[in-house]
């Protein structure tokens, strides 16, 4: 037998396409495809049904789907919008004031998103623990941080904007590197101001970086689902676990799926859930494109 | 013939794994799927196993808690990935039960109905399926129970009597806490909730549901019971603090918390882990008002694909029929046997130092033999959680009961339609 050398690329490229069709692929399809079924997994797959949109019809009037993206929405703003309007000017800072220590810096405010998500939340849930917490003895107070439902979502958000402020900064440094320098020496020249360098060349300069950021915030924020979930007490009792703290106030859209999908074993309208979701999200990206995507292909400042 | 060389490496790749595979056969092993701490009785069980079965391994698989029963509940879907014997929580027992995806315990070959009368009859009746089948065989119990700080309760000048007499004066025994000592009564108003569900209820009435498949929760019980549970947050004597977080087990090792009503088993986690330094101070007594329930309790089950299924249920007829293993469990993880035989051993008999030397295992026992046996539906995980979330309205939303409860059965109604 000779090997047929005409097959070889095919072969390596082959393990892409093996990996891509199990892991991506086909996963998409079967929930596509579990999202028209009823299915109760725990009686395996010959228990499928056909219910048509029956499962898009339920999860959309389902309370807590309406709650979940409530919080979903809050904690992507109460979080999401802050972590911008923190990043830019830091790494505005840090790209113009510090020389030596910079690397230092990005790193250490990189640091939290590359750490587990999971050890964060649970490092900060004994940080907010109401009676025993570091957070409550530094402020003086007593205030029930995850076991309230005023406190909780905003608890929630301020992890979620420390762990992604310096994801955002690092974006924005990296716009800012690129940059022309000359760009910037033709302004003193001209007399500008250190604000109207920022306000005039940098900001304008940085509007496709500003727009990916944001875009991937977005994805992120709409997706959140480590955080409240180990905050909130996803160890709890079978009742309670991974729903979002007292009266639900933290549980996220992303959550809701879960629960229906592995504490009730309702896997097709867990499914469908997350196909409304996907399209909340894509719409929300479009969005997002038309109202500040527009002319990011063009860097001029023009 | 001219065999290529390539030919005959895979000629002897193949023979080689032919003669891994046969060797192989010999020697069996059963995969056992646990979750912390059963994987320990499990584990106390082995040297048992091996002399009566030297030809059979056992794998045991452990995952925590949570990661355990979605494993199991992934495999079930995809009839990939099942162990020979299949730990099940109590919580999980239902859902499972109603798969269909086990062995049914109580045909042939197993016939293990003629063994019902060995357990209590509570753990049974969670054991079986909608038709009459069993699906699992129990192998510890939770006989519910009031744990009390001794401490504490004199130091407010009250007796054990106080606490259990009725829900009317363990509440008021509460306030009297609160005002001469600080703590708090309870951990969570949600405590009184969740015991009162359980009592008054009839042999085959179900929690939630009724055998027939009605919704319970607009019962004049869960009334009662929410009204119990909000009259404790408006006194004040509740720490609002959920089972398992740090706050309660903070709670607990200061003696902020004056009482916790749960399954017996918990005396094993405050000794072992939650509060070892407050031995001595705890007691342990009937549940109030003359109560009795069951929290938690864990099964052992062979799934309908199985692959070595007659020694599976030799190994769970080692882990739940035989005596001395199930005191065996008992003595390494607390595991309070299902086994009616193992619960006549002199070591009941023994004072407990970590509750200040009482004979608490007797009373435990006393307790178990009257637990209703409370059929479970593969609905009430679903069911629990809904309540729970109205019953959160109740307490900080100032929702009506009446509503809340209405809500509640309307979308546990919309949810199970699925």
């Amino acid at each position: 037998m000779r090997w047929n050398r005409r097959y070889a690329p095919y072969l390596f490229i082959a393990p892409f396409f093996v990996l891509f069709f199990v892991f991506s692929l086909f996963p998409l399809a079967f929930s596509m495809y579990l999202s028209f079924h009823q299915w109760d997994a725990a009686r395996g797959l010959e228990a499928m049904r056909w219910v048509g949109v029956d499962n898009y019809l339920s999860a959309l009037t389902d309370p807590w789907f309406r709650k979940s993206l409530y919080n979903t929405v809050w904690l992507a703003l109460a979080a999401g919008i802050p972590q911008h309007l923190v990043a830019l000017p830091l790494a505005y800072l840090i790209h113009t004031q510090l020389r030596k220590s910079r690397n230092f810096v990005i790193g250490a405010y990189f640091l939290p998103y590359i750490t587990s998500s999971v050890a964060i939340a649970l490092i900060f849930s004994t940080l907010l623990s109401k009676d025993f917490g570091v957070v409550n003895a530094a402020l003086g107070t007593n205030i029930d941080w995850l076991g309230s439902a005023d406190y909780t979502k905003p608890a929630v958000a301020i992890v979620v904007f420390w762990r992604y402020v310096g994801w955002n900064a690092l974006l924005y440094l990296t716009a800012l590197q690129g940059i022309d320098k000359e760009i910037y020496e033709a302004a003193r020249i001209d007399g500008a101001s250190s604000w109207q360098q920022f306000r005039d060349i940098s900001l304008p300069m940085l509007r496709p970086m500003i727009y990916l950021a944001v875009t991937l915030t977005l994805i992120f924020n709409l997706q959140l689902f480590e955080e409240p979930f180990i905050l909130t007490g996803a160890s709890g009792a079978a009742r309670e676990a991974g729903l979002g703290g007292v009266g639900q106030s933290a549980m996220t859209t992303a959550m809701f799926m879960y629960h229906l999908a592995f504490s009730d074993g309702n896997f097709g309208t867990a499914s469908a859930l997350s196909w409304i979701l996907f399209a909340i999200i894509a719409s929300l990206t479009w969005v997002n494109s038309k109202l500040f995507g527009r002319g990011s292909g063009n860097l001029g400042p023009h | 013939m001219r065999v290529h060389p390539f030919g005959r490496i895979l000629a002897a790749i193949v023979t080689l794994a032919l003669a891994a595979c046969s060797a192989k056969d010999e020697r069996k092993t059963i995969v056992v799927a646990a979750f912390p701490d059963l994987d320990r009785a499990v584990k106390a069980a082995l040297p048992a196993w091996k002399r009566a079965h030297p030809d059979i391994d056992v794998k045991v698989v452990s995952r925590e808690y949570g990661d355990h029963h979605t494993a199991m509940t992934t495999a079930l879907a995809t009839g990939s990935g099942l162990p020979d014997v299949m730990a099940i929580d109590r919580d999980y027992i239902g859902k499972f039960a109603a798969s269909g995806g086990f062995e049914n315990l109580a045909g042939a070959p197993y016939d293990a109905a003629a063994h019902k009368g060995k357990f209590v009859s509570f753990a049974i009746a969670q054991a079986s399926g909608p038709s009459g089948n069993l699906v699992a065989i129990p192998t510890d119990i939770g006989p519910g129970t009031l744990l009390y700080r001794k401490d504490i309760v004199e130091q407010a000048g009250l007796t054990e009597a106080d606490l259990t007499k009725s829900w009317e004066s363990y509440i008021a025994s509460g306030k009297r806490i609160k005002e001469k000592t600080g703590a708090y009564l309870l951990a969570h108003a949600a405590d009184i909730r969740d015991i009162y569900l359980r009592s008054g209820l009839s042999d085959g009435e179900g929690m939630y549901f009724r055998g027939d498949g009605t919704i319970l929760v607009e019962s004049q019980r869960f009334v009662r019971a929410f009204e119990l549970g909000l009259a404790a947050r408006r006194a004040g004597i509740d720490a609002k603090t959920p089972h398992w977080t740090n706050e309660w087990s903070e709670g607990l090792k200061r003696g902020r918390i004056a009482t916790q009503m749960m399954g017996a088993w918990l005396v094993g986690h405050l000794k072992n882990g939650l509060a070892p330094q407050t031995s001595g101070m705890w007691r342990s007594a009937n549940l109030p008002s003359g109560t009795y329930g069951s929290y938690g309790g864990s099964f052992y089950a062979i799934p309908a694909k199985a692959g070595n299924k007659a020694a599976a249920w030799e190994f769970v007829k080692l882990m739940t029929m035989e005596r001395e293993i199930q005191l065996g469990s008992m003595r390494a993880v607390d595991a309070f046997p299902a086994l009616r035989e193992a619960q006549n051993d002199p070591y009941f008999e023994q004072p407990i130092e970590f509750l200040g030397g009482q004979v608490a295992r007797v009373l435990w026992r006393e307790i178990a033999e009257k637990i209703p046996a409370v059929p479970v539906n593969r609905n009430d995980t679903l069911a629990a959680a809904i309540v729970n979330a109205e019953f959160d309205k109740v307490l900080n939303e100032n929702k009506g009961i009446g509503a809340a409860l209405a809500d509640a059965k309307q979308l546990i109604e919309q949810r199970i339609r699925r």
